[in-house]
């Protein structure tokens, strides 16, 4: 059978279910589109010995898997995985020179619920150094590229999971991991034509994963369908003892709540979201989506999110500042990158030049703006007015949602995937504009996800944006799987790699 | 307000971050480009707003104080740069 590598975590669920197929089969096909993708610069630290091995365990599962006692939720189904997140005696670097050769003894909390539920990992992906980045460009490993292409130009992923989007949308795996503290899950689905959801902060144990921002960040899946996103976010959420900010809500059954049924949904259309110099297909897209809602029984409702404006300059407050914090870790002492010092040289030097060599341009910027913005005399000016905007953006949705709105519908981005290198010479907030619709998400902890909603006329992909209310990612999806009924995107890249 | 190339330093400094002296110019013109597109958030009416310290209001967790782990020494010191007779090894930090 050719082609297994292409199939949805559910096609290929059923057919492992029905023993038309075999995990080792399946895991074979992603393996041999792995080896034939170094191109695409996704898959930066393969492990088919592990995948193997993994997919034998999982067809003696399968084979005594029977009605009373099923296989677990992904029992077989390949994965990738996020450099992000820690893996036992595999590589896990967060794209940074600073981890590099660094081998965890343990595995993250999300990653174990992924291999408990019979998950086969196939390696680990591509993103920008400690996940700060739009476009995959700050990475340690070199650029990953967008399988979707339509001139000469080598297109970027987005990013910072643009390892994990680019290998989906390459059909490399069924499905990947990815972490999204600012749009860096969202953003890359948008752009690859993929479905990505972060869930709400808390659902995901962020135990294990290498910190960026930590009250930002959040797992979640990156998939070939909304069906996928559901089956996979189950898998991965779940309360964990070791993330004091885990929560120990119940995790419903999402694919269960899939209908596709949004009659009598009201949908919230933001008018700040209509940005200035906003391309107009983005705009048409944006139109399209809420009239197929609204033909789908929803009701769209104007709302306003009047502080939607100050969301990025109070994300490049706090994201800094709890890297600052976070990233303190990389001294060359207990493990990592250690510089070679001259003689005479102090700890104090040490720690200087190991982390002028370890750390990337990108994020030597951002911690040095979250030690400015958290150093005596400006941590009020900065810090903790950037903390009580974001309470101000947080309001904003809990009125919307407290006048009876069930998710809002935005762009997830302001444009399509843009060539590599092209930003090279802007300055850094041109890039940080990327995550102009996503990052209010984030800093209000709510569920966002993407859906793709057509090409533009380049031919490239486009998604638009759902976010939802705290804790009803259930609700949220099934919204998200009438917007993908409704659009029918079923457009691939096509193979050049 | 305007960074100079004297608080850049100061600022590498504190985040030790080795920056050459000739990086130090460009190293505030960045510095400037960001804090400038911050300073928005000074037209924003914040007064009695608490600052949000969590997305969903709850308490912390608390837990017994008890040992619930322990004797890894091999794990941990299996990353390490410089792991010496049972400790991390780095320079010397008192003359």
């Amino acid at each position: 059978m050719s082609d297994l590598n292409a199939l949805t975590l559910a096609g290929a669920r059923d057919k492992l279910v029905a023993k038309e197929i075999t995990s080792v089969e399946l895991t074979e096909a992603c393996l041999a589109a792995i080896e034939g993708s170094d191109n695409l610069n996704a898959f930066v630290h393969k492990t088919p010995e592990i995948a193997l091995d993994q997919a034998r365990a999982a067809d003696q599962r399968l084979a005594k898997g029977s009605q009373q006692d099923p296989a677990p939720a992904l029992c077989g189904l390949p994965l990738g995985i996020k450099d992000l997140f820690c893996t036992k005696g595999v590589p896990s670097q967060a794209a940074s020179a600073i981890l590099k050769g660094f081998k965890p003894e343990y595995e993250s909390t999300v990653s174990q619920n992924l291999l408990d539920a019979g998950a086969v990992m196939l390696g680990k992906l591509n993103m920008d150094e400690f996940a700060m980045g739009s476009s995959n460009e700050t990475s340690v490993y070199g650029d990953t590229v967008n399988p979707w292409k339509v001139d000469d130009r080598r297109l970027t992923p987005g990013g910072s999971s643009g390892g994990s989007a680019g290998a989906v949308a390459a059909d490399l795996c069924l499905a990947a991991t990815g972490t999204d503290t600012g749009g860096s899950i969202r953003q890359p689905a948008a752009f690859t034509g993929t479905v990505g959801i972060k869930p709400t902060y808390g659902r995901c144990s962020r135990w294990g994963i290498v910190a960026f921002a930590s009250s930002l960040d959040q797992a979640g899946p990156i998939t070939k369908s909304v069906r996928d996103a559901a089956i996979m976010l189950e898998a991965m959420c779940g309360h964990d003892p070791k993330d004091s900010t885990s929560s120990e809500l119940p995790v419903p059954n999402f694919e269960a709540l899939l209908t596709g049924d949004i009659r009598g949904q009201k949908i919230g259309i933001p008018k700040e979201y209509r940005m200035d110099g906003m391309p107009d297909e983005i705009e048409a897209l944006w139109r399209d989506g809420a009239a197929k809602l609204a033909d789908a029984g929803a009701e769209m409702v104007d709302i306003s999110l009047p502080h939607t404006k100050y969301a990025l300059p109070a994300y490049y407050v706090i994201a800094p500042a709890e890297a600052s914090s976070n990233l303190a870790r990389y001294d060359g002492v207990r493990y990592g990158h250690r510089a070679t010092l001259d003689a005479g040289d102090g700890i104090t030097e040490m720690y200087e030049k190991t982390r002028a060599e370890g750390f990337g341009a990108e994020v030597q910027r951002r911690v040095m703006v979250g030690t400015y913005v958290l150093s005596a005399g400006f941590y009020d000016a900065y810090y903790n007015r950037a903390r009580k905007v974001r309470a101000l953006i947080k309001q904003d949705f809990d009125t919307v949602f407290a006048a009876g709105v069930d998710a809002i519908l935005a762009p997830t981005t302001p444009s399509a995937a843009f060539g590599l290198g092209e930003m090279q010479n802007a300055d850094p907030l041109q890039m940080y504009l990327n995550d102009v619709f996503t990052v209010t998400v984030n800093l209000a902890g709510l569920p966002g996800v993407s859906v793709p909603a057509g090409l533009d006329a380049q031919g490239l992909p486009l998604g638009l944006q759902l976010i939802g209310r705290p804790w009803e990612e259930g609700d949220l999806l099934n919204c998200a799987l009438a917007l993908e009924r409704a659009v029918g995107f079923s457009q691939k890249p096509n193979k050049w790699w | 307000m305007a960074i100079d190339t004297e608080t850049a330093a100061r600022v590498a400094k504190l985040a030790r971050i080795k920056v050459e002296d000739s990086d130090l110019p460009a190293l505030a013109g960045e510095f400037n480009a960001i804090l400038g597109f911050i300073e928005q958030l000074n037209e924003v009416d914040v007064s009695g707003i608490e600052p949000m310290t969590s997305v969903t209001p709850m308490r912390l967790k608390r837990r017994v104080d008890a040992v619930t782990d322990g004797d890894q020494q091999d794990k941990i010191r299996a990353n390490a740069p410089d792991f010496r007779e049972g400790f991390f090894a780095v320079p010397k930090v008192v003359e």
